[in-house]
């Protein structure tokens, strides 16, 4: 699997949907590269605009709660994220992240060991976080969803399985 | 040693026994979608299937945004209507009904003993008439229109017995923003929920969904409370088939029991910018506020609408407030008005909009401007959640949003009734 380099986006508990994307554009603003123009709009002005590919969010508790919204988990891909760091994650936001193909990664020491804009480096495979402050480790993804992740999401997984992507 | 209520059905439905952790796939009985069903349709499309696994399954209701407020709006709810044509599909509500979590129990979809999915985050309502019942996202509502099926993990669970007694004027929407409060909003995550004791027994079952509606507010993946009688009578002549209540077993395992006891319980509001922040309303009175909101799925049915127009009977809104009033569905439109209550409120000077959702994810009939404040039945107080990233939300009960639409300012109703 493959390996994630980029800069990190520090933020702290509790990230809602609604902040990362607000509930007035859910039925308005449909096309990719829109959505990905206004990620985060409510929480960090900065960040659609200097989001680069590979760009990795790093968070505390209950990452993406509230709504069940699952821009909030397309926008941050579309956006170019490389993956979503937190101590944990909403329920719904977590099912988004592997139905969209995004990593979301579960790391209790999240994110106290991240300082913003610095490089770190995932390793999807082998379940390691490269910083600058050590080398952590992340549960693998249970293994009855591991296919939809590996498939790039739930709509090419289903695809799949239906067999009409051969 | 003896299954829970999630652990029943979750193994009834996949035919063998289960264990919390465990992930299973499962085919759900009712599977809910709202204005979302356009993108949901269009999803479905990119997987490649035409037609429905099981229309009879789905329930589709029209209340985001109703009556359109604007051109995409408008050709959102149109691409619905030829979905729903285009696919058969019976079970469906358009602008005129109300709420979907609303509309789904008065139509008898929320069934003791079922499974139940929704493309939205508060259908853990249904979990108040014996349902499991959790929100899910929009892919994973268009793979159930292909094929019937979801995966869902299997929660451990956590046990809420709520005893004593409540002081006049105390409601379940108190009894809620104090669990959120104490437990945080991440308190219940990944939790299936069984809200149990004295005081849940002795609530309506309006009240109860109140406490079932906001569960996902503290991180749970479902909340329930066994049927009783009350839950009964309401599904008489309304439950759309035969069902069979499931309860835990006497010797089921829990993660965890939180026991409160509400026999002290004040007035409460969740102040901006997070459901867990909760104070008694004796902290904040005084913050003047330019608007009450009384509506949403958490608080907007007739038992709501008895205690806020019992309170504006006869008098006004304060001048520097405004205050919309939006009904949970259509039904109880028309019960307020046969009642009086929406003379009443009207009269008492509060602008009544049509059955929806109104204001309460930022589309329309109320959108806050930068600086403003809002006292809210809804259950959501998220910066920007009523339009505005520069404006504040304040939830509370129907009683605490009457009396501060009365006074301009959060207000104690204990002080100024």
């Amino acid at each position: 699997m493959a390996k994630i380099i980029g800069r990190i986006w520090k933020y702290g508990d509790d990230v809602n949907t609604d902040v990362i994307f607000p509930g007035k554009y859910t039925y308005t603003v449909t096309d990719p590269q829109e959505m990905a123009k206004i990620a985060m709009e409510d929480l960090d002005a900065a960040f659609a605009r200097e989001v680069r590919p590979n760009d990795i969010i790093v968070a505390g508790k209950n990452f993406g709660c509230g709504s069940s919204r699952e821009q909030a988990a397309f926008c941050l891909k579309y956006a170019g994220v490389g993956a979503v760091i937190a101590r944990s994650f909403s329920r719904l936001y977590f099912r988004n992240c592997i139905n969209a193909g995004l990593p979301a990664l579960t790391l209790p020491e999240s994110p106290e060991i991240f300082a913003a804009g610095e490089t770190i480096e995932i390793d999807l495979g082998a379940g390691t976080i490269a910083c600058p402050s050590g080398l952590y480790q992340f549960p693998p993804l249970p293994e009855a969803v591991i296919g939809i992740f590996n498939d790039g999401g739930l709509v090419p997984h289903t695809r799949k399985i239906l067999g009409i992507d051969r | 040693m003896g299954k829970t209520f999630a652990e029943k059905i979750l193994g009834q439905k996949t035919g063998k026994s289960v264990v919390p952790g465990e992930i299973v796939e499962v085919k759900p009985d009712i599977a809910m979608s709202h204005d979302n069903t356009a993108a949901i349709a269009k999803t479905f499309k990119e997987i490649g299937v035409s037609r429905l696994d099981d229309p009879g399954r789905h329930v589709i209701v029209l209340d985001h945004c109703v009556p359109a407020a604007n051109e995409k709006f408008a050709q959102n709810h149109k691409e619905i209507r030829a979905f729903v044509k285009e696919q058969s599909i019976t079970n469906f509500y358009d602008i005129d009904r109300g709420i979907c979590h609303q509309v789904l129990p008065e139509e008898g979809f929320a069934l003791p003993g079922y499974l139940m999915v929704g493309s939205d985050s508060h259908s853990t309502t249904y979990g108040a008439f014996g349902a499991l019942a959790t929100g899910i996202g929009r892919s994973e509502m268009a793979v159930i229109f292909a094929t019937g099926k979801i995966w869902l993990r299997v929660p451990e669970t956590m046990k809420i017995v709520v005893t004593g007694q409540l002081r006049p004027g105390i409601s379940a929407k108190d009894v809620m923003l104090k669990i959120i409060g104490d437990l945080s909003a991440d308190g219940g995550l990944y939790k299936s929920v069984w809200f149990t004791g004295p005081v849940i027994a002795a609530m309506s079952v309006s009240s109860r969904m109140v406490l079932t509606n906001m569960a996902v507010e503290f991180g749970a993946k479902n909340g329930y409370m066994e049927p009783d009688d009350k839950t009964l009578a309401f599904l008489q002549g309304r439950a759309r088939a035969a069902f069979t209540p499931v309860t835990s077993d006497p010797d089921a395992e829990f993660e965890s029991v939180y026991e409160l006891d509400v026999s002290d319980l004040e007035p409460l509001v969740a102040c901006p910018h997070s459901v867990d922040n909760v104070k008694p309303v004796a902290a904040v009175k005084g913050t003047h506020i330019d608007q009450v909101f009384f509506g949403s799925c958490t608080n907007a049915r007739i038992e709501d609408f008895e205690i806020v127009a019992g309170v504006l009977k006869g008098k006004k809104v304060h001048p520097s407030c405004r205050m919309i009033v939006i009904p949970a569905s259509q039904q109880i439109f028309l019960e307020a008005l046969a009642k009086g209550y929406i003379a009443i409120l009207a009269q008492a000077g509060a602008t009544i909009v049509n059955s929806g959702c109104g204001p309460c994810m930022g589309n329309h009939e109320g959108i806050l401007a930068p600086g403003e404040r809002v006292l809210s039945t809804s259950n959501r107080n998220f910066k920007g959640r009523f339009g505005c990233k520069e404006s504040e939300i304040y939830l509370g009960s129907p009683l605490t949003a009457a009396a501060s639409a009365l006074t301009g300012a959060i207000s104690d109703f204990r002080e100024i009734l």
